[in-house]
């Protein structure tokens, strides 16, 4: 399963509350999380990691970041 | 590159810093378990310029000033100034201006709060648990949907404008200086009695300020935020600068002699815990509402981003309201109208959790 959450241009936490919200209800699989600040970056990736998924890649184009997560 | 202060350690360090920088400010000549108040000194700033003539708490000060300088320097050497704005303006102005009003029912933001318990002062207790409180209903909210809206990148002038803004007050400060015993120099405003009159030296103060203004830009540190993470997310990251904040200052006050322990006689303080409850009941929930403890909407301002600044904008408005219409609280208790305007605040608050469930 693959989802694509764009969280670009939301402030804390709603990032971080949309990611955690998808992990929730996917269990597992992929998921890419889009956002445009380096806390919001930060804050997404602190809190996949605690929930046990993986920061697989992260990406930056002109002051965007995608991150790719999964849990297997 | 990685960024040493988002990690634990460094969260650590920048809490830990701010609470030995805080009470040396005020051994230093800040007011009583007030080293560093964004509510407070916004108010000053506040009444500095005019837009309130309460004669003892008027003055420019400086570590505001440096907490935007030095969050617009982090920023732009970590190429993380990214200048953005449009969410919901109107809505943060009004929760900037309520949570001002709210602290200023306490007398003082979560940073004071903190700061007043590690200087011994039991009614900050209330105040803390007001906050927690606010906090999490702000939470419920954000579980049913709340939402500000998205923000948009905008021009870097846009960005630049809370940074300008501060450099236009330090300017000022330079060119009308604090006279002796003179309430006014120029067109800005100084208290010669009473907390507005308490500073530490100038330099000092914006030393001090800015360097707090790049460890917080680069840590992302946020008192609301600490609290909040734990109660949405049960993340601890945040609250482990908060906890560091407490100790470090416990510490550093009772090495200079500055901790009375006790609920009377407090310096900037007064009893009427239900109103210390309440007051920060109200500025907690319009933080979680806003997304950030005034501190961070300081930063946040700095780095570029346009809604803080908004923030910022209505708590410096808030204060002259909280003032004028007599909301304010002193030594002697909450002001005449303290406690109508928590009310309407937390009707105001509870209209926008309630109806702003934006389409994300």
């Amino acid at each position: 399963m693959e989802k694509t959450i764009d969280a670009r241009g939301l402030s804390c936490p709603q990032p971080v509350l949309d990611t955690l919200s998808a992990i929730a209800a996917m269990g597992s699989g992929k998921l890419t999380v889009l956002v445009d600040t380096e806390a919001s970056k930060e804050n997404v990736s602190r809190a996949i990691q605690a929930k046990g998924w993986r920061l697989d890649a992260v990406a930056e184009d002109g002051g965007e970041y995608r991150l790719d997560i999964s849990k297997g | 590159m990685k960024n040493f202060f988002s990690s634990k350690q460094g969260i650590i360090a920048v809490g830990l810093a701010i609470g030995v920088l805080a009470p040396l400010l005020q051994f230093w000549g800040n007011p009583g378990n007030m080293g560093i108040c964004v509510a407070c000194f916004e108010r000053d700033m506040a009444g500095a310029v005019g837009l309130h003539r309460a004669a003892i708490v008027q003055y420019m000060r400086p570590e505001i000033i440096g907490f935007v300088l030095g969050s617009l320097l982090a920023a732009f050497f970590a190429k993380d100034f990214r200048p953005r704005a449009g969410s919901a303006p109107i809505a943060r102005f009004i929760l900037g201006a309520f949570a001002m009003i709210g602290a200023l029912v306490f007398l003082g933001c979560p940073w004071r709060a903190i700061l007043r318990l590690a200087g011994g002062d039991l009614s900050a207790i209330f105040g803390i648990l007001g906050l927690v409180a606010g906090i999490w209903i702000g939470t419920i909210f954000f579980r049913k949907g709340y939402n500000l809206g998205r923000s948009q990148k905008t021009h870097a002038s846009v960005g630049l404008i809370m940074p300008l803004v501060m450099l236009g007050f330090f300017a000022l400060m330079l060119l009308y200086p604090q006279i002796d015993k003179e309430p006014q120099s120029g067109v800005l405003f100084y208290s010669v009695q009473g907390p507005g009159s308490m500073h530490a030296p100038l330099l000092a103060s914006l030393a001090v300020g800015l360097l707090v203004g790049v460890i917080a830009q680069r840590s992302r540190f946020c008192t609301m935020g600490a609290f909040r993470d734990v109660i949405l997310f049960k993340q601890s990251h945040l609250l482990l600068g908060v906890i560091a904040l407490f100790v470090a200052a416990v510490v550093v006050n009772a090495l200079l002699g500055q901790v009375k322990i006790g609920f009377e006689g407090q310096p900037v303080a007064h009893t009427q815990q239900v109103w210390n409850f309440a007051g920060m009941l109200l500025a907690g929930l319009c933080f979680a509402l806003a997304g950030g403890c005034p501190g961070r909407q300081l930063f946040l301002s700095g780095e570029g981003d346009g809604d803080a600044a908004v923030f910022v904008f209505g708590m410096i408005v808030g204060a002259g309201f909280a003032h004028n219409f007599g909301l304010a609280s002193s030594p002697q208790g909450v002001g005449p109208h303290g406690i109508a305007a928590v009310f309407i605040g937390l009707a105001v608050c509870l209209y926008f959790g309630l109806t702003m469930r934006a389409k994300a």
